[in-house]
């Protein structure tokens, strides 16, 4: 049984996003349906985080509207995203390098952790509890991830390809239907990148997580996503299927320069 | 005399019957663990008893007959071991094979073997099979054990081991009594297992072992060394390698101790730690790296810890051995040993997971005296022992309190030893091979008229009845000048610097001798970090004049050591060279339990070999290299032939 792509559940409409007199992303649509790996590609500057954060509420657009499963958002703050089910990583890594792989999986379930601080801080009531749950939890992320043999290892000591898998690890931590991963393969060698690009197709078809995907390895890109938007200087160039978007003329121009 | 452990499985003369046999009389007691999801799931016996029981009514309802060969692939995993009891309750033949190997590879032994059912650990174990199973008319099914990634097999001969189990347990309730009556068929002389030797020359050949041979060595090991049912070892070592299937499977159904499988392969050092086994068997490759991996963590450690453990250390080398063997030693001494296994050798040995051994074994490849020393300086029981796949992995075994470095100790309980004329060991005793899989001819070679095994190693008996090994018959040479030349002797000899991961000495029929060096990645790494030199992988640091530099200086040590020997004096290596790649299992270099193929690399290397002794200084060589998919490629270099200063010899009185 293959994945089924479903609905559309993230519908945006002329997203205009603005920095002062600097223009971000202008008059942007497009949808993200459901179990899809959708991409997002672009030279550098294109606006590219500036559109996973607009998606997951950290930047707000002066215009446009966010439909969200239906609704329309206008003002989401990136507690609520989580919230919501969205997770991501980070393209600089954002670890807390002096934790061991398991405690920074752990911060992933945060949100899920009914117990008081008081409670957390003693350990006590339902702290216990839940700590079991969510610890079996992460371990299952562990197991999938294949990082058992670091669980205790400050994730500082590790090298660059794994602190990237243990961010991929945090976020799969939080159970999210929606994943934005923000260049999760910069700076790795191509046996990293391959492992990478099975991790992300696992949990896409495993758990049918959605997953946006920022990346400039173009081979990658085409690979596994099922459609891909194409940014040039915030603007929206390309949208469709990989080899739609490979023919495309605009999208080769911007991507190989145009004759003059 | 035979001791508690073997009297109480006497008369019980197959596995399935020592498992029954367990469950009735221990079934509370754990039987198998493994780490799952970061935490040890136990088995007990009647756990592991119930389950066999079950998993053998789905392999007869899928019909697994009697005499088929079952191909067992997988790292150490309790589910894995079951399979193989399962698959002997009906009288069939476990064959587990090498769990490394490429597809092609494996290809021979499923093809030789005709297995008509196989066991998988995981995806990665089946796709492999998928990929050849067109070559393989006789395979009818499959059986997997992790399910992750599997959802999309669709494959009706694919089953999941739970399901395989289920599918038992409604058989067995609809048809009581049949595995119970297949177990009672069993006879002690039916093949128990069939294991593929590593073949260091030529094709593997599949070894019958019956289940006499295999249960007569399990006690005489537990008899060696008093083993009762309160082991625990850990079950890491490939299941295909007769060590393994010595101590975690016949030993293990013998004395009923426990086993514990690690939770990955990466695991294993953390797990160690965490079982904390009490008899520990593992080949010199791990205690070397183990070594290793101490001597770097000590590099990297502050002055006053590394002067402690240096200074305790030279205490253990002057008299830790003596006191674990009850040898007289001096006041002053004893205390300081005292003193330093508080400071270092506890706690040492507690990193190492090895705090709680009573035994320890080593076996597979002659073990650096260095090396054996360091770890009996530190209260570790280490012992040799001595054997093969043919002899259900020993022959000798060290007797505890008698160790000599350069020996292999004294036959086991139950084994005839003796020297043939041309100095071979030849092997007589009840768990010799039934015989070589469907090669008459073979099994025929390697016994001679009077029942005794050729082992194909040369040795001789001291005046103690030591046996010593030299080196595989064939292997040991002579130099141009008529001197011996045994390179597995000087390989060990450099292997023992924790730089050097591998050699191979050349000198047969040759002036002087030369050799291939392997750095080692890990500790020449952080060498090079320390000194600020930049590399870029290991063909790059292989090549860099430090390094040669480096293991110039370690070959000149040896060279330095050897002239002290009488026989081996000439053997001073001369020439060498850092190779540009790893020697590789999947490139054919290293058999499966990583064994030096020496004919093959002298062939595959053949333009180094002779650019040595054309007196070159350097050499261009393209090599192909396998990658872990089977895709292949190619490595260029031009390789750089280091020469490393020879001693001359004192002068030796004249005999």
């Amino acid at each position: 049984m293959a994945r089924q792509i479903g609905e559309v559940i993230v519908d945006l409409q002329n997203i205009s996003l603005r920095f002062g007199g600097v223009k971000a992303l202008t008059d942007i649509s497009f949808n993200i349906r459901e179990h899809e790996i959708r991409s997002i590609i672009g030279p550098n500057g294109a606006g590219k985080s500036s559109m996973l954060n607009v998606i997951n509420g950290v930047y707000h657009p002066q215009e446009g509207k966010i439909i969200y499963r239906g609704e329309e958002r206008r003002k989401m703050e990136p507690y609520e995203a989580a919230g919501q089910g969205f997770a991501r990583t980070f393209q600089n890594i954002a670890l807390f390098k002096g934790m061991s792989v398991l405690d920074n999986l752990m911060t992933g379930r945060n949100l899920k952790m009914k117990a008081t601080l008081v409670e957390q801080a003693f350990f006590w009531g339902r702290a216990r509890n839940e700590e079991l749950e969510h610890r079996k939890k992460v371990e299952e992320v562990i197991d999938f991830l294949e990082i058992q043999h670091i669980r205790k290892t400050p994730v500082g000591r590790l090298p660059y390809g794994l602190q990237k898998r243990v961010e991929l690890g945090r976020a799969l931590a939080a159970e999210p239907n929606l994943l934005l991963l923000d260049e999760p393969m910069a700076g790795m060698n191509v046996e990293e990148k391959q492992d990478m690009c099975r991790f992300i197709l696992d949990v896409n078809d495993q758990f049918g997580t959605t997953i946006v995907l920022i990346e400039h390895d173009m081979g990658v890109v085409m690979d596994i996503s099922d459609r891909v938007v194409v940014l040039d200087y915030g603007k929206k160039i390309g949208d469709g299927v990989p080899d739609e978007v490979k023919n495309n003329p605009e999208v080769i121009a911007a991507y190989l320069g145009t004759q003059h | 005399m035979p001791d508690k452990a073997s009297k109480a499985v006497e008369g019980l003369d197959t596995f399935p019957r020592l498992l029954m046999h367990h469950a009735r009389v221990r079934g509370n007691q754990p039987a198998m663990r493994e780490k799952d999801l970061g935490i040890w799931q136990t088995w007990t016996w009647e756990d592991a008893r119930e389950q066999v029981v079950a998993l053998a009514g789905g392999l007869a309802k899928l019909g697994l007959q009697r005499g088929d060969n079952v191909a067992i692939i997988g790292d150490n995993r309790p589910r894995l071991y079951q399979a193989m009891l399962a698959v002997q309750c009906l009288g069939a033949v476990p064959v587990p094979l090498y769990q490394d190997a490429v597809a092609t590879e494996m290809q021979f032994a499923l093809l030789d073997a005709g297995v008509t059912f196989a066991f998988a650990e995981n995806q990665e174990q089946v796709d492999k099979l998928l990929e050849i199973r067109d070559s393989l008319p006789a395979l009818a099914h499959i059986v997997y054990d992790d399910p992750r990634g599997m959802r999309h097999y669709d494959q009706p001969y694919l089953h999941f081991v739970e399901a395989a189990m289920d599918l038992g347990r409604e058989y067995n309730a609809a048809h009581a009594g049949v595995v119970a009556a297949e177990i009672d068929k069993g006879r002690s002389d039916d093949t128990a297992v069939m294991l593929y030797t590593s073949g260091t020359t030529g094709k593997p050949k599949g070894v019958c072992q019956t289940h006499h041979a295999f249960i007569s060595a399990a006690k005489g090991a537990c008899q060696f060394d008093a083993l009762t049912a309160d082991e625990e070892v850990l079950s890491y070592l490939p299941m295909a390698w007769v060590g393994d299937h010595l101590f975690s499977y016949a030993q293990a159904l013998v004395a009923g101790f426990t086993i514990n499988c690690p939770e990955s392969s990466d695991t294993v050092m953390s797990d160690l730690r965490e079982i904390g086994p009490t008899y520990y068997f593992a080949p010199p490759r791990i205690f070397e790296n183990l070594l290793t991996q101490v001597m770097i963590r000590m590099e990297d450690a502050g002055a006053i810890k590394r002067r402690m453990f240096h200074f305790f250390m030279d205490v253990a080398k002057r008299c830790g051995a003596d006191i674990l063997d009850g040898k007289p030693v001096g006041g002053g001494d004893r205390l300081l040993y005292a003193l330093g296994n508080v400071l270092v050798y506890g706690p040492l040995k507690n990193v190492l997971g090895l705090s709680r051994i009573r035994v320890g074994y080593t076996a597979g490849a002659a073990i650096g005296p260095d090396l054996f020393r360091f770890y009996r300086s530190i209260g570790i029981n280490l012992k040799q022992f001595y054997g093969q796949t043919e002899t259900c992995a020993y022959v000798c075994l060290q007797p505890s309190g008698e160790i000599k470095l350069d020996s292999v100790g004294k036959p086991g309980p139950f084994v005839e030893v003796k020297i043939s004329d041309k100095g071979e060991i030849l092997v007589k005793g009840p768990m010799l091979l039934k015989e070589y899989y469907k090669r008459p001819d073979s099994t025929a070679e390697s016994i001679d008229a009077d029942g005794y095994f050729l082992t194909g190693d040369a040795g001789f008996f001291d005046e103690d009845g030591h046996l010593k090994i030299i080196d595989r018959a064939k292997d040991v040479g002579k130099l141009a000048n008529g001197a011996m030349f045994a390179p597995n002797y000087i390989e060990n000899k450099l292997k023992f610097f924790p730089y050097i991961k591998e050699a191979v000495c050349f000198g047969h029929n040759r002036g002087q001798v030369c050799a291939f060096i392997n750095i080692d990645m890990e500790a020449v790494g952080n060498w090079a970090e320390k000194r600020g030199i930049a590399y870029a992988g290991y063909t790059d640091l292989a090549a860099k004049p430090e390094v040669y530099t480096l293991i110039q200086e370690c070959i000149e040590k040896v060279n330095a050591e050897l002239i002290h020997d009488p026989m081996l004096a000439d053997s001073q290596v001369a020439r060498f060279l850092v190779l540009h790649k790893e020697l590789d299992p999947d490139d054919d270099e290293l058999t499966r339990t990583r064994k030096v193929r020496r004919g093959f690399i002298a062939e595959k290397y053949g333009v180094l070999v002779e650019a040595f002794y054309a007196g070159r200084a350097s050499q261009y060589i393209e090599t192909q290299v396998k990658f872990e998919d089977g895709r292949t490629g190619m490595v260029a270099a031009d390789l750089r032939i280091g020469d490393a200063k020879v001693f001359a010899v004192p002068q030796r009185q004249a005999a």
